[in-house]
């Protein structure tokens, strides 16, 4: 498994006065499911076309499975599979023919292409479908196709952009698995690319955010959120109930920051309170639960419920995005 | 596609494949049933107004009149136009409708990028798309050219010699690479154009312009320019030369001379003839070798057209960065 199976270094692309993809150095390992995540036009599709030899970078290199992507396309392309977003099939073909066609793209004989195809159908279960012409499919029929239309050629390396789009929540977590279960089946190394968040965070082993072509963070969910929340590791959500109101000291309907910090002063490791009608979000450098809870409930308070937080990736995305457009 | 072909096969090369999809994806499409019917219908209904009218059509005095046979595909009554009138008219019809969409439609449905992710190289898909439209069209144009051939042996009883049938042939190489130059022009259009409906009318704007008002606009410059009727046969010459140089940037003028020398093996020069050089000359039939030398600027005047528009095409879509949708 340490065998670097995609290597980005310093890897640019310019359009024009546009940076789409800014000194990007990424290694991806052999085996691995990796998810590129960033918002709409921050050079994930830009990065996959470098790394597929369909568009040259300005600098930099990106090597595939040890092979040079700029120079010797053809080779890389033998051995990624690439399911490109908003896929399309011949409509006037089955499902069936479409693949057949691919795979005699790639070299495999008629005979041995057509068995192929039945194989990969059934496992992506369009078997009902498979002589149905490919214009009838729906969107997550054409995704599975097009994930049987990736492995058809026994890739080492597949890159999906944006698999999920225009599937319906149900068909996205299966379609996920199924792409999981192949892939370690083959021991194939994924490579997704989405803004699609906690369906990734399940399938995925490591995650890079993509912001303005540059890569922000990468690492696993757990790593990503500790680097990102250091200064303050720990987050308490307490749910007030604001028909309680008799607290001592306390000046009106209100649950305000004043109040707030002159209650907390006691307890130790607060770093800031933020409150928002009758939520309120405690960061804090240890975990002062119990603490909170006692001092909310000895001002008069009414706790409806105290949650500590996990970081999952959505706050880590948005986290991120605010820094990126402030930036 | 041809799913089920021969068992243990061996693996074809991916241009092979391309163009075999190509060819049966034309084959089978809507577009070219309308086509082949409207395009037989014609040339049936002019062979028709050919073989009634072709016993009148000897005279006497007639040079070309050995060359029975080939009248088939020239010989009119006014009424509908001959064979290689059609043929030139609906030729481009043929090209255009074959190329049009060729890059553009594959960009829409998404099979674009999908297509090139494979191990192929980028220009294998035009050139194949371009090799598939032009196999369709070669074996189109030959089977009805034979066709109106095996027809006219069966009705006027009369075989053709085989410089007839060298002249058929020609002709119809010369049709082909006239239907290439359109089908090029659609090519070059479809790369450029994102819909296909725009590369369609900018097709047909091309189309039109060249048959309807280039003539106009020479007509226009021939007048503005005049010789007066004094002028010195020099330069009433060069006045001729000019105004047919103008015509023969025409893709269709320089078909249409072509198509005349060949099927019409007493027509000696496409310019103006002095009376010196005619002095003398017994109005005879040129051999297929004088004739096709004849009208070798033509050919090449097509050819490099057609090249032209591939080559434009080939750049524009080498260059392009394919991205999805």
């Amino acid at each position: 498994m340490a065998d670097n199976i995609i290597e980005l270094a310093d890897l640019t692309k310019i359009y024009g006065t546009l940076t789409a993809v800014d000194h990007l150095s990424l290694t991806i390992r052999r085996g691995e499911v990796f998810a590129l995540l960033g918002p709409n036009g921050a050079g994930k599709t830009t990065t996959i076309l470098m790394m597929l030899g369909l568009t040259d970078p300005t600098s930099g290199s990106v090597r595939v499975c040890g092979v040079d992507s700029t120079t010797n396309p053809i080779e890389v392309k033998r051995r990624v599979g690439y399911l490109p977003e908003n896929v399309g099939f011949y409509d006037d073909l089955t499902g069936l023919q479409n693949l057949v066609f691919t795979a005699k793209l790639n070299g495999i004989p008629g005979n041995e292409a057509e068995k192929k195809a039945g194989q990969l159908i059934e496992k992506v279960g369009l078997t009902a479908a498979a002589r149905k012409k490919a214009g009838k499919y729906s969107r997550g029929m054409i995704q599975r196709l097009g994930l049987a239309d990736v492995l058809i050629k026994n890739p080492e390396v597949i890159i999906l952009d944006e698999p999920t789009l225009g599937i319906d929540p149900t068909g996205v977590r299966e379609f996920l698995e199924l792409i999981v279960e192949l892939s370690k089946e083959q021991g194939l190394t994924v490579l997704f690319c989405s803004h699609h968040l906690h369906l990734v965070q399940q399938v995925c082993d490591r995650v890079g955010l993509f912001v303005n072509g540059r890569l922000l963070a990468e690492g696993n969910i757990q790593a990503l959120a500790e680097r990102l929340f250091s200064g303050s590791p720990y987050v308490i959500e307490a749910g007030i109930d604001h028909s309680i109101s008799e607290a001592k000291g306390h000046p009106g309907e209100k649950y305000t920051a004043g109040w707030l910090n002159e209650i907390f002063k006691s307890v130790e490791g607060i770093i800031a309170i933020d409150i928002k009608d009758n939520k309120m979000m405690i960061q804090c450098s240890r975990d002062a639960g119990s603490d909170i809870a006692k001092t909310l409930v000895e001002a008069g308070a009414g706790l409806n419920y105290l949650n500590k937080k996990e970081y999952g990736l959505d706050d880590i995305y948005y986290r991120y995005f605010e820094g990126g457009e402030k930036s | 596609m041809n799913t089920n072909i021969r068992k243990n096969d061996t693996a074809m090369h991916p241009f092979r494949v391309i163009v075999h999809k190509e060819i049966s994806d034309h084959v089978s499409s809507w577009r070219f049933i309308i086509l082949i019917s409207i395009i037989v219908l014609t040339c049936f209904g002019s062979m028709y107004t050919a073989l009634s009218n072709i016993r009148t059509a000897i005279t006497a005095d007639d040079a070309d009149a050995p060359f029975l046979f080939l009248k088939l595909y020239t010989l009119s009554d006014g009424t509908l136009p001959s064979f290689f009138v059609f043929v030139s008219f609906l030729g481009p019809l043929l090209g255009i409708s074959l190329g049009f969409d060729t890059v553009n439609s594959e960009q829409n449905k998404g099979t674009l990028s999908r297509i090139l992710s494979q191990p192929v190289h980028r220009d294998y898909l035009i050139n194949a798309k371009f090799v598939a439209s032009l196999t369709v069209i070669s074996v189109l144009l030959f089977a009805l050219g034979f066709l109106v051939m095996g027809l006219g042996m069966i009705i006027i009883g009369i075989p053709p010699t085989p410089e007839e049938f060298l002249r058929m042939v020609f002709f119809i190489l010369l049709s082909i690479l006239y239907v290439a130059f359109w089908l090029n022009l659609a090519i070059f259009f479809s790369v450029t154009f994102r819909q296909p409906a725009t590369s369609a009318l900018s097709c047909i704007a091309v189309w039109l312009f060249f048959t309807a008002f280039y003539n106009i606009i020479v007509n226009l410059i021939a007048k503005a320019i005049q010789p007066s009727v004094m002028a010195s046969t020099n330069q009433v010459f060069r006045y001729q030369e000019l105004i047919l140089t103008l015509m023969r940037i025409l893709p269709s003028e320089l078909y249409s001379d072509a198509t005349t020398v060949l099927l019409m093996p007493s027509v000696r020069s496409l310019g103006p003839l002095t009376m010196e050089q005619v002095v003398g000359a017994i109005p005879g039939p040129l051999p297929l070798s004088q004739s096709v030398l004849l009208v070798w600027p033509q050919i090449t005047g097509l050819i490099a057209a057609t090249v032209l528009c591939f080559v434009l095409s080939y750049v524009s879509f080498m260059r392009r960065e394919i991205r999805s949708r």
